[in-house]
């Protein structure tokens, strides 16, 4: 299994990773390595086998209804590139 | 229901119409953080390090959560799964901090399910429910503050969801409506979702397609999103399938398309077309494993269901007498419901569901009253429709009582014995103002005697109007017709 420079594109659109022009055809044989290698798990016979959704077969952990979280908008607020109104300010969106 | 079919001077089209209805989930805190999920709270208060998909940071599933999405789904009729998985759906958007949202895809909670709607003719139809599934919500971008920046506000990012989808079932507007109004019914009963459509916490997204009538074929579809009334999603579909047979009719072709409706227009305008569509890249969500449900789980949530607005409808009809209509009428709100019931009890229960929908529901949009607010209660109203029923008041009396009612909150009878207004059926108490009125309108009694029978009812009307409206009006009837007619 081989992918072209289109899918390469795509790929890096949908990550919203920027991929030079030159760069492409590099990760192109990046994208080919790691998928040879995925291949070969191809070779064996899955028929029957239930897919494994994790690998830590733990039950799922539940909590009760209850507000134990929040009130906490400085800390929020404080990573963000930029905050106005306590809000966070992104350049305009709309779609 | 009479069919609904778009004629055009080249041909008959139908509608195929399939809805996606976001329910907010009513919990104290969100689907998988500890914070609350306070409407209208200020900007950013109610947001944990989850929910501002800090590095990190594991979601944790709310057990009410899904408690109210079981209780749902035995609701909506439908099947609950008892394997169901959580999964990443992938896209980036300013209001959604992790970069995906945590949702059900292949394996969701709730499996089919169906719900029957009322319609305006009085029929019903079922309408079937593809699947339900439980996810968080997005925060809310604020575009208006600037015209350069987007301000976003997380306080409802995490908040739980219900997806419902329906089946393609629709086949005409006013079947949307009715579908909207009946889930919202089921849901405000049931305390899982509060419904309200302004307020966005039920948002609905509108599939439409057209084919010619009588076809079987399933056309390109468009969808518009959150279209926030029943009024517009009724108005989105018309005028979408308009759109459609428009561009059939002309040669050309519908592709699958987003489009955004406009309230203020009633029109749609195009958001993306399918190439530009969204790859989720949905994936299962490493961070939580499956969801099981023991059958004792979900037994005993089925035994907390109580009795929803079809069966209550139901037995309104069967054992209360209402019609269909009434019933629908009365059900679609639990608390309208129980007021009804409540005032009808050990009384006629036709007559107090006619006061109900007319002078009371009138009297509470008057006032701008919620029905628990009312001034006049369910006992005083059942006892109001009692002295009609024993004649101790007339029908027209009783407007005035009610009047008073909804302005003091006294009883009637209490009304009835401090202003005087008990009915009049003592007959020689009437006789007498009888004798009055044919006494003082000799011309008229001539004239009835002559063959003008019909001046019988202004005598009557005479009387009642001296008697100040308290003489009973079939006693009256009777005997100025014995008396002009001697």
């Amino acid at each position: 299994m081989a992918t072209d420079t289109q899918t390469v594109k795509r790929t890096a659109f949908l990550s919203r990773l920027k991929i030079e022009d030159d760069k492409i055809e590099a990760t192109k044989e990046e994208f080919n390595k790691i998928l040879n290698w995925i291949e070969e798990l191809n070779e064996i016979n899955t028929d029957d086998v239930e897919p494994l959704i994790a690998v830590n077969n733990t039950p799922l952990r539940i909590r009760e209804d209850e507000v134990t979280a929040g009130n906490c908008r400085e800390d929020i607020l404080k990573n963000a590139p930029s905050a106005e109104y306590d809000y966070f300010a992104v350049p305009k969106v709309v779609e | 229901m009479a069919e609904y079919i778009i004629e055009t001077a080249k041909g008959k089209w139908e509608i195929v119409v399939g809805l996606e209805i976001h329910c907010q989930i009513i919990s104290k805190s969100k689907i998988f953080s500890g914070a609350s999920t306070e409407f209208g709270d200020d900007p950013n208060i109610n947001v944990s390090f989850v929910d501002a998909g800090m590095p990190g940071m594991l979601p944790t599933l709310n057990k009410e959560c899904v408690h109210q999405a079981v209780k749902t789904g035995l609701g909506l009729n439908a099947k609950i799964n008892k394997y169901s998985e959580f999964s990443r759906k992938n896209y980036f958007y300013a209001d959604m901090p992790t970069d995906y949202q945590i949702t059900q895809f292949r394996y969701p909670i709730v499996g089919e399910g169906e719900i029957t709607i009322d319609l305006s003719d009085g029929s019903t139809k079922k309408i079937g429910i593809e699947r339900m599934h439980i996810e968080q919500d997005a925060g809310k971008s604020i575009h208006d503050l600037s015209p350069t920046k987007s301000y976003i506000d997380l306080n409802r990012a995490g908040v739980g969801l219900m997806e419902i989808v329906t089946k393609p079932d629709f086949r005409a507007p006013e079947e949307a409506g009715a579908f909207l109004r009946k889930l919202r019914s089921i849901l405000r009963y049931l305390g899982t979702c509060d419904g309200n459509m302004d307020e966005g916490s039920m948002r609905c997204d509108v599939n439409v397609s057209v084919r010619p009538y009588g076809s079987d074929e399933l056309r390109s579809r468009s969808e518009m999103k959150n279209v926030n009334s029943v009024k517009f999603v009724m108005q989105a579909i018309e005028n979408e399938a308009k759109r459609h047979i428009e561009i059939y009719e002309s040669g050309g072709t519908i592709e699958q398309e987003t489009r955004q409706f406009d309230p203020t227009t009633g029109q749609s305008k195009l958001m993306r077309k399918k190439e530009f569509a969204h790859d989720y890249r949905y994936f299962p969500e490493p961070d939580l494993p499956p969801l099981i449900l023991s059958d004792e789980y979900i037994d005993s949530i089925r035994a907390e269901m109580i009795e929803l607005p079809d069966a209550k409808k139901q037995r309104f009809v069967e054992t209360l007498g209402l019609t269909p209509y009434d019933a629908t009428v009365l059900c679609e709100n639990k608390e309208h419901a129980a007021f009804f019931e409540k005032a009808a009890a050990g009384h006629d229960a036709k007559k107090v569901a006619n006061w109900m929908m007319s002078d009371f529901f009138a009297m509470l949009n008057k006032k701008r009253l919620d029905i628990a607010q009312s001034p006049v209660s369910a006992e005083n109203l059942g006892n109001l429709v009692e002295l009609i029923s024993k004649e101790v008041i007339s029908g027209k009396i009783a407007k005035d009582v009610f009047e008073i009612m909804s302005e003091t909150g006294k009883s009637p009878e209490k009304i009835v014995e401090e202003k005087g207004l008990k009915q009049v059926t003592d007959t020689g108490a009437i006789e007498t103002i009888i004798n009055e009125v044919i006494a003082s309108n000799p011309d008229n009694v001539s004239a009835y005697k002559n063959g003008k029978t019909n001046l019988a009812g202004w005598f009557v009307g005479q009387v009642i109007k001296q008697s100040q409206g308290k003489a009973n009006p079939a006693i009256v009837n009777k005997l100025v017709r014995e008396k002009l007619d001697k």
